[in-house]
């Protein structure tokens, strides 16, 4: 079987562990060979947060600079920074709305222009969709599925060997039931969205 | 019931490393398990602390590694299988143990976990503690897999019963961290109680004692060498007549390499899993139907030397590489292009990799480091003394723990670290030679865990520093897990006690304690200079909760603050403090109320008292 890489990286506390963790259960569920590393240890003291899966047939479970298929950015910055694990063949999926670090508020740096961050990102690689996956998440109903809009629109683009409606599945059991609802929909909004600009 | 505990054999889950061996543990019949938490390792001990709380099944937090493998040595020798679980440095901590255990051995499994952490995710250094087993004698078993993990701890088990020894399970962050489906096995019966039975001259280890002991350790190694040997976990692929050496993740590079370089036909590989002894039979024959070997392991050529010595005792000249120039490097963690590259390299085995992206347009990013979380009360006690120390000479030796971060300017706390409880210690030498006045700070697991003989020592030869205990009262780093000095009762858990680091530090003959609450700024850094011109050992305990944890037990006060009308741009809020509740919108200094947590440091330092609560939060 194909094998796919997928990188996400976002900033602690944006829920992105949860969104690897629904993709893992949705290839369980499908029966797709698939693999995972995270490295967590600073998630709750605003680090960068970033995991990598290997879906198909592969046995490692971390992805070395320019070999990943699929990036999923849950930052902006944190997406251009991440580039170093693309090449002219990977499909890069960001969020647009930008989480400045602290050092932006002490004036050690300075936060990229939006625009020349996706002229880079579309020159450096294969395919950009950005996505304002809060705004999406808001109309969900709630600004923390930001998480959920990026796996609906990570899914639209069909490069994952998983069906939206096996990660729905999995959405359902791996996250708060009071959430599901909320979830699912913001999923959809997520689809929804990459749908329309093709 | 916990997750680990469902007992369905065959069921597959998605299980993080961790979680692997924890469940294999189980399925093996673990009866007891100790711990001290470290990154990549302490989810394990999280596991079984939640799974004791509704089994027979006995964990403990010890209070450091040496303790908890002290603990499991005893359980272990008196029939009940047992299991000890640390980060690598933590062997460091409980090695004066582990030297000798080898020598008296275990009667039930004692399997002693060891998480090494290349690259140093979270460490402060990236030894190999392959290196532990060859030291001790003991038998080393690593996995390269999760899958394996699971099935590999009960073997772990077993071979520690059959040579009647500990047996060191090392695993690397990629291991503990990483997420596969795993099919789950049978949970075993446990036996939660033993006997001991006397027999001083096998077990107390006095010099004619140990003597014989040793040549029992060694007959053990020679038993050891014979089952690693014939160990299924020593897996050989044949194909050509080139050959790779490898162990744990780094088998998992070689595997997809040789796939994605079609070499299937030339390449044969052997797969270390049993790595001390290491099965040299079986290597020396695999050595002669090789023209070429090349050895792929993370850190040091701790198989690479020892391959070396075996073909040399076979006689045979073959060339055999690993570390070095244009092949693998010693320094962290290895990725499966860089193995890629290397086999293809040294096999002449054509290979283009994929051009690296060119960053040279790419406008410098702003750094995003790890920070202290928005109402940490390391920052407030940092601040509190750094103002109190204005006008001082002073350094700052610092310890292990979330605090660390506190070296990171604007707070610059933090001058030299070396390991668990070094703060204390090398506070009395840098405050007796340099003539400096010399803070020492450590949090307060790490002061039960290493730090109270340091003190004990600063006292008995009347060194002069302050010592800053940071009590947050948890074990934040690692995830909250408790220590000595935690109220047990608050988490709803009988059946322990609390120790008083204040009735510890006066009982140790300090004569100069002094609390602070950190969050009332002017108050603490009066008491704290105080403390500071003490000639002697002064000692301030900080104490305020651990916003993360706090927020867990539901004590937090949550009432944000805002930046009111009256700022006039100082920003000592943002520079002296550099809480990442912060933000800079139109050159103003703003506050996100979703990040405050209301520990109003901030409106104490303002010049124009213009940081204000909000009504409505």
């Amino acid at each position: 079987m194909k094998t796919t890489r997928l990188i996400i990286v976002a900033v602690g506390g944006q829920g992105n562990l949860l969104a690897s963790k629904v993709l893992g259960e949705a290839a369980l569920i499908s029966d797709i060979p698939v693999r995972m590393s995270e490295i967590h240890g600073m998630a709750q003291r605003g680090g960068v947060v970033e995991s990598s899966m290997v879906f198909g047939d592969a046995e490692s479970t971390i992805i070395s600079n320019g070999d990943a298929d699929v990036l999923l950015g849950f930052e902006p910055s944190e997406t251009l920074r991440a580039l170093n694990k693309c090449s002219l063949k990977t499909v890069v999926i960001t969020n647009l709305s930008p989480l400045p670090p602290f050092t932006v508020a002490t004036g050690q740096g300075v936060y990229p222009d939006i625009d020349q961050l996706k002229d880079l990102i579309r020159k450096k690689t294969k395919q950009l969709i950005a996505v304002n996956a809060v705004d999406l998440a808001k109309m969900a109903g709630n600004t923390m599925a930001v998480n959920m809009v990026l796996l609906g629109a990570l899914i639209q683009t069909g490069i994952l060997p998983l069906s939206a409606h096996n990660v729905k599945e999995a959405i359902k059991t791996r996250t708060r039931k009071d959430f599901v609802k909320t979830n699912l929909k913001a999923f959809d909004f997520g689809f929804g969205a990459v749908e329309n600009m093709r | 019931m916990h997750k680990l505990l469902e007992d369905c054999p065959g069921k597959k889950l998605f299980l993080l490393g961790n979680e692997a061996i924890a469940r294999g543990a189980l399925e093996a019949g673990v009866a007891v398990v100790t711990a001290y938490p470290g990154t990549p390792s302490s989810e394990i001990s999280m596991y079984f602390f939640d799974i004791s709380q509704e089994t027979d099944l006995y964990f403990e937090y010890s209070t450091n590694e040496k303790v908890a493998l002290e603990v499991a040595a005893a359980t272990a020798n008196s029939g009940v299988r047992s299991m000890c679980v640390m980060k690598h440095v933590g062997l460091n901590v409980a090695a004066d143990a582990l030297m000798t255990l080898a020598y008296l051995g275990v009667k039930a499994g004692l399997v002693i976990i060891c998480a090494d952490d290349p690259f140093m995710f979270s460490s402060q250094n990236e030894q190999d503690n392959r290196y532990y087993a060859k030291l001790s004698g003991l038998p080393m078993i690593e996995p390269s897999s999760v899958q394996e993990s699971r099935e590999m701890v009960q073997y772990a088990f077993e071979l520690s019963e059959t040579l009647q020894e500990p047996v060191i399970f090392r695993t690397t962050t990629r291991i503990n961290h990483s997420t596969e489906v795993v099919p789950l096995g049978k949970i075993s019966q446990r036996k939660i109680s033993g006997d001991f039975e006397k027999d001083p001259f096998s077990y107390v280890a006095v010099p004619a004692v140990s003597r014989n002991l040793h040549a029992k350790l060694l007959k053990n190694i020679e038993k050891a060498e014979k089952l690693s040997d014939n160990s299924k976990y020593n897996l050989i692929k044949d194909g050509g007549d080139l050959g790779i050496i490898c162990n744990g993740v780094s088998y998992l590079y070689v595997v997809d390499a040789i796939r994605e370089l079609k070499i299937e036909d030339t390449v044969k590989t052997i797969r270390v899993g049993f790595s001390n002894p290491m099965p040299k039979k079986t290597i020396q024959n695999f050595l002669k139907g090789c023209k070429k070997v090349l050895v792929v392991e993370e850190g040091e050529p701790y198989m690479e030397e020892t391959v070396k010595a075996f073909a040399q005792e076979a006689g045979l000249t073959l060339p055999i590489k690993g570390k070095g120039e244009n092949l693998f490097s010693r320094l962290y963690e290895f990725d499966p292009v860089m193995v890629k590259q290397v086999i293809s390299e040294d096999f002449d085995v054509p290979y283009t990799p994929t051009a690296a992206i060119d960053f040279s347009d790419v406008p410098e990013l702003p750094q995003r480091p790890p920070s202290l979380c928005p109402g940490c009360s390391h920052r407030a006690t940092f601040y509190v003394v750094k103002k109190a120390a204005e006008f001082m000479d002073f350094m700052c030796t610092t310890d292990i723990g979330c605090y660390t971060l506190g070296f990171f300017p604007p707070l610059s706390m933090g001058d030299f670290l070396i390991c668990m409880g070094a703060s204390i210690g090398t506070g009395c030498g840098f405050s007796k030679v340099t003539g400096k006045k010399v803070i020492s700070i450590i949090g307060d697991s790490t002061f039960f865990h290493s730090g109270i003989p340091g003190l004990i020592n600063a006292v008995f030869n009347n060194h002069n520093f302050t010592l800053v205990i940071l009590d947050n009262g948890t074990t934040a780093m690692t995830g909250h897990q408790p220590h000595p000095g935690v109220d047990m009762k608050q988490l709803n858990l009988d059946g322990y006690r609390q120790v008083s680091i204040e009735e510890i530090v006066k009982a140790a003959g300090v004569s100069h304690v002094s609390l602070i609450k950190p969050f009332k700024v002017k108050k603490s850094i009066a008491v704290v200079r105080e403390a500071l011109e003490y000639q002697g050992i002064s000692v301030i305990i900080a104490q305020e909760k651990c916003i993360l944890y706090a927020k867990s037990l539901r004590q937090e006060k949550a009432k944000a603050f805002y930046i009111s009308e009256k700022c006039k741009n100082h920003r000592n809020c943002i520079n002296e403090l550099a809480c990442p509740a912060f933000f800079i919108e139109e050159n103003r200094a703003k506050i996100d109320p979703a990040l405050c947590v209301g520990c109003a440091v901030c409106a104490q330092i303002c010049p124009e008292n213009a940081i204000l609560p909000l009504k409505n939060s």
